[in-house]
């Protein structure tokens, strides 16, 4: 792309396109949508963890005020309605393929986990279909639970009768032999113990569904709170219903956030589907919070051993991981993706370690399913990496900014033990930025002053990687995934010079009606007002992967980009012809055309609306029209960085601890808005800060009851939780391999900000004897490590 | 047993039966089709749902429609002034304070109702006083930004009201 102008648009922050409705109230989220002769959905649930279902007895319900329908799984089975896909085959070290057991829309013969659906009753109004849930009568047969993952492969109870030891693939990643040699000669080793705490995600707007069925085409419409529509449509139609792609409009209209929790095809979606049909009518749902709790997918869950073996001068040597990683229930879209090719890929951090090995092993549990929540395995990697270095740097008195340093990797691209190639990155800067933005030099001074306030002050940083915009295709499909992860974009130059861009990423905050707009403005030299962005209907846009992995500008807009350049090529030629000039003569800039070295010129406008009133057109070698569309298929993942550094203060009687400093110093390549990338980091820290300080998602080990099933009882963060950040995106070093130089920032601050946070915990608390902290470090876990470093010092 | 109520919503009275169990709510987005306020949970934490009664925020969720008889309500829509929008509208767009756009409804009435009874608060208490508003994409810095610019905005407003 050319060099910003004066007056581009690109990298300025531009206020958003999209604010207005939202700020008025005009936005249209899936449960706003009202159709007509809509009816209602109510989902029936398991209570139990873990039970056989015998029978379940519908006719009280039927018999209710205003019911139309009450569906069961022996109503999805006798229609073979087939189970839920997962996206991503793995394979276990032995060569086997992951166990993938049935994921039935609506419980067949048992429930897994507490809040499972196992009837959907359909009547006239809510009221009136909660009420006759109340009467569905189901004799259920209580089995033991399998709560935690830790015990999981060694228990008694499986979770599915045809999956042993509850094992969904034990799956290794790395030179073991090597990894191994390197231990065996290490100079010091660091061990850490490491639980990746289980989050429930909590996008503000709770999941909804309103289907329809229409006899007049056979199809169905449904809008649907979701992050990326053309999958939804793929998953549910080619694997599950049985319907083809014309049969099956999907609308994700304004989405109230994901986080990645709307990614998944979800039973509630199929059902809802299915049903309509059935009762011929409209079926609207709305998750209630409490179902969002027990039923939305998880995030997390790990439980790890980690290890990192260094040479006496500090230099890494090897890192070796063996992790445990909760599945759930069921195996939700992607979630056997998620801690093996976007975790284990990630162990190198910044680092240039020469061999690492990762062992994962994958369980089932009577626990809702556990899939990608920002970061989606990334901040697992990350939070093993960080948390060791810091770990090492201690045990060595060394200066943890130090031992980074003497490690990172210094030369792109850089082909990491674990199967990425980095293609370009510079670390240096970004660290040595972070730390005279947090003052680390007047930090000794800011500790002594705590301290006589009888306050401990800790600093701690972390230095993350990311691989955004998963990619290319084909080596992921070499991987297990069994889609494309392409993005789409159709330019439509109307007759006018307004466009229409058709993308197939999802914006549920991200901005993309005013980021992608600059873009399209900036290339074409028109308005931004004169640039609509469409997505999330694929009765409208040609097809799309969505947006999940900060993957929409650097592979959306992407393919914006190469439509962009058919646009520009099929627009020469139709200025070439009205200029009377060759194609090879004609140069474009600012929206105008121009013969190469003349005053001669046409605009934009001018040639759109001669594209589309082709009077004096090259009808013979050209088409009307100016509308193109590109797919494109990244080379590489994208490869973001920064250095965080967090600093905390901690009252040792209560255990509470506060954020008094947070930076953030981020190289997210070329950036179109800085307004909205500081915005996504922002939110990334702040989800971050909760994973590390507050939120836990917990069952109760023996029953599997959700101990956390409201905002009463799983702690978000809160605004008074929260500090200030400081935010500083460097343009440091452009990804190589995409047209805009583009990286990803959706994750980056959900990835960097939980080690910093605790590592800057463990620093405040070291005086006193604490050497280690899981998160949440609530003050309750605080204060307990305090009193039992302390009897140890006694 | 549906029962009359008789209220104001954003200027205009309304005259509509509702249901003894029917919550404010449930009104506003069902039957008055005012479905800029939000539900985003069934606890009355989230604050999605937050309006103003007589020129208190209170969550639209936790209330029955009947407890509004006779009251002056006013929802997100009512907030714009033929079409322009309110100072903290305006400073919410100006500081990037929203991304989903989910519980920014509720955040701006929250934020209007908090300066109202507490004109100069500072950041510290703007943080504590939204306590009651949950929002999970913006880390809340810009909202936080958001309200001290629309403090500023509406402040200036008064200023220049009281010189009129």
């Amino acid at each position: 792309m050319n060099a910003p102008e004066k007056h581009s648009l690109i990298g300025a922050p531009v206020k958003r396109k999209e604010d207005y409705r939202f700020l008025t109230g005009n936005g249209q989220y899936t449960d706003d949508v009202t159709l007509p002769h809509q009816s209602y959905g109510y989902f029936l649930r398991s209570p139990h963890a873990h039970a056989r279902i015998r029978s379940i007895d519908t006719a009280q319900a039927l018999a209710a005020p205003g019911v139309i329908a009450v569906l069961t799984g022996d109503d999805m089975a006798g229609d073979k309605v087939g189970g839920l896909p997962c996206g991503w085959l793995i394979h276990s070290i032995d060569g086997s393929p992951m166990k993938e057991p049935p994921h039935p829309a609506l419980a067949h013969g048992k429930a897994r986990h507490v809040g499972d659906q196992v009837a959907l009753v359909v009547a006239e109004s809510l009221q009136q279909a909660r009420d006759a849930a109340e009467l569905v009568d189901v004799d259920y047969e209580e089995l033991p639970a399998v709560v935690s993952p830790a015990d999981a492969a060694a228990a008694s109870t499986l979770v599915h009768d045809d999956v042993p030891d509850n094992t969904c693939y034990t799956w290794g990643h790395g030179d073991k032999a090597a990894t191994d040699a390197a231990f065996a000669r290490a100079a010091h080793v660091t061990t850490l113990d490491i639980v990746n705490n289980r989050l429930i995600p909590n996008a503000i707007e709770p999941r909804a569904v309103n289907a329809s069925y229409t006899r007049q085409d056979d199809g169905y419409t449904v809008y649907v709170s979701n992050q990326n529509p053309h999958v939804e449509r793929l998953l549910m139609g080619a694997f599950v219903l049985g319907l083809p792609e014309s049969r099956l409009r999907i609308i994700a209209p304004d989405v109230g956030g994901g986080f990645g929790s709307k990614i998944f095809l979800y039973p509630e979606d199929v059902a809802l589907t299915w049903a309509s049909k059935k009762v011929g009518r409209p079926i609207k749902w709305t998750a209630e919070r409490s179902e969002s709790f027990l039923t939305d997918a998880h995030g997390r869950d790990h439980v790890t051993r980690a290890e990192l073996a260094m040479d006496a001068d500090g230099k890494f040597l090897a890192m070796r991981v063996h992790t445990v990683a909760n599945m759930g229930a069921y195996l939700s879209t992607f979630a056997s993706s998620v801690p093996t090719i976007l975790y284990a890929t990630l162990l190198a951090g910044q680092y240039a370690t020469p061999a690492i090995y990762a062992e994962v092993k994958a369980v089932f549990t009577n626990t809702a399913p556990v899939d990608a929540y920002r970061g989606a395995g990334r901040p697992e990697a990350t939070y093993v990496v960080e948390r060791l270095v810091e770990a090492a740097a201690r045990e060595l008195g060394t200066d943890p900014a130090a031992l980074r340093r003497k490690n990172f990797i210094r030369s792109f691209p850089y082909a990491t033990p674990v199967g990425l190639t980095y293609d370009t990155g510079d670390y240096e800067p970004c660290l040595a930025r972070a730390q005279e933005l947090a003052d680390v030099a007047g930090f000794p001074a800011r500790r002594e002053a705590a301290k006589q306030q009888g306050k401990l002050r800790g600093l701690g940083y972390s230095c993350y990687i990311e691989a955004c915009g998963l990619a290319p295709s084909n080596i992921a499909g070499a991987l297990g995934a069994r889609a494309g992860l392409f993005e789409v974009g159709e330019v439509r130059v109307h007759p006018t010079g307004t466009v229409t861009v058709f993308t197939g990423s999802h914006s549920h905050g991200q901005g993309h009606e005013t980021t992608f707009a600059q873009i399209v403005a900036q290339r074409l030299g028109i308005a931004l007002d004169a640039v609509e962005i469409v997505h999330g209907d694929t009765g409208r846009v040609p097809f799309g992967m969505g947006t999940y992995g900060s993957r929409s500008l650097a592979v959306g807009g992407s393919a914006i980009m190469k439509a962009l350049d058919k646009i520009e090529t099929k627009a020469k030629k139709i200025a070439a012809h009205l200029l009377e000039a060759s194609d090879a003569d004609i140069e474009f800039s600012d929206g105008v055309f121009r013969v190469a070295g003349t005053d001669r010129t046409k605009t934009f406008g001018e040639v759109a609306l001669t594209a589309y009133v082709p009077h004096n057109y090259p009808l013979d070698k050209l088409e009307p029209g100016l509308n193109e569309n590109a797919f494109y298929d990244p080379t590489n993942f994208t490869y973001p960085s920064g250095a965080y550094i967090c600093e905390v203060e901690v009252d040792p009687d209560t255990g509470a601890s506060q954020v008094v400093k947070f930076t953030a110093v981020d190289d997210f390549g070329n950036v179109i808005n800085p307004m909205i990338v500081e915005g996504q980091v922002h939110g990334g820290i702040g989800q971050g800060l909760g994973q590390a300080m507050f939120e836990q998602c917990i069952y109760d080990p023996d029953s599997g009851q959700l101990l956390t099933g409201s905002y009463m009882d799983y702690a978000m963060p809160r605004a008074g939780d929260l500090p200030d950040y400081t935010v500083e995106t460097s343009s440091g070093t452009p990804c190589t391999h995409n047209p805009l130089g583009v990286k990803g920032c959706g994750e980056a601050g959900a990835i960097g900000s939980p080690p910093a946070f605790i590592n800057a915990l463990v620093d405040a608390l070291a005086p006193l004897g604490v050497r280690d902290m899981q998160m949440p470090a609530t003050p309750h876990r605080v204060w307990q490590a305090i009193q039992a470093a302390q009897a140890t010092k006694a | 047993m549906a029962i009359s109520l008789r209220l104001t919503v954003n200027g205009k009275p309304v005259d509509v039966q509702v249901e003894p169990h029917t919550l404010l709510v449930q009104l506003l987005r069902e039957q008055l089709r005012l479905t800029g306020t939000h539900v985003g949970c069934d606890t009355a934490q989230c604050g999605a749902c937050t309006v103003h009664m007589d020129g208190r925020a209170v969550k639209s969720c936790n209330m029955l429609a009947l407890q509004a008889d006779g009251a002056s309500v006013t929802t997100i829509e009512g907030l714009a002034t033929n079409g322009e929008m309110h100072p903290m509208q305006q400073a919410f767009r100006e500081c990037h304070g929203l991304q989903c756009g989910f519980c920014t409804p509720g955040m701006v009435m929250a934020a209007t109702s908090l300066l109202a009874q507490q004109p100069n608060a500072d950041a510290h208490a703007i943080r504590e006083q939204l306590d009651g508003n949950l929002c999970r994409c913006t880390g809340y810095h810009n909202i936080v930004r958001a309200v001290q610019q629309g403090q500023a905005a509406m402040q200036g407003n008064v200023a220049t009201a009281s010189a009129e």
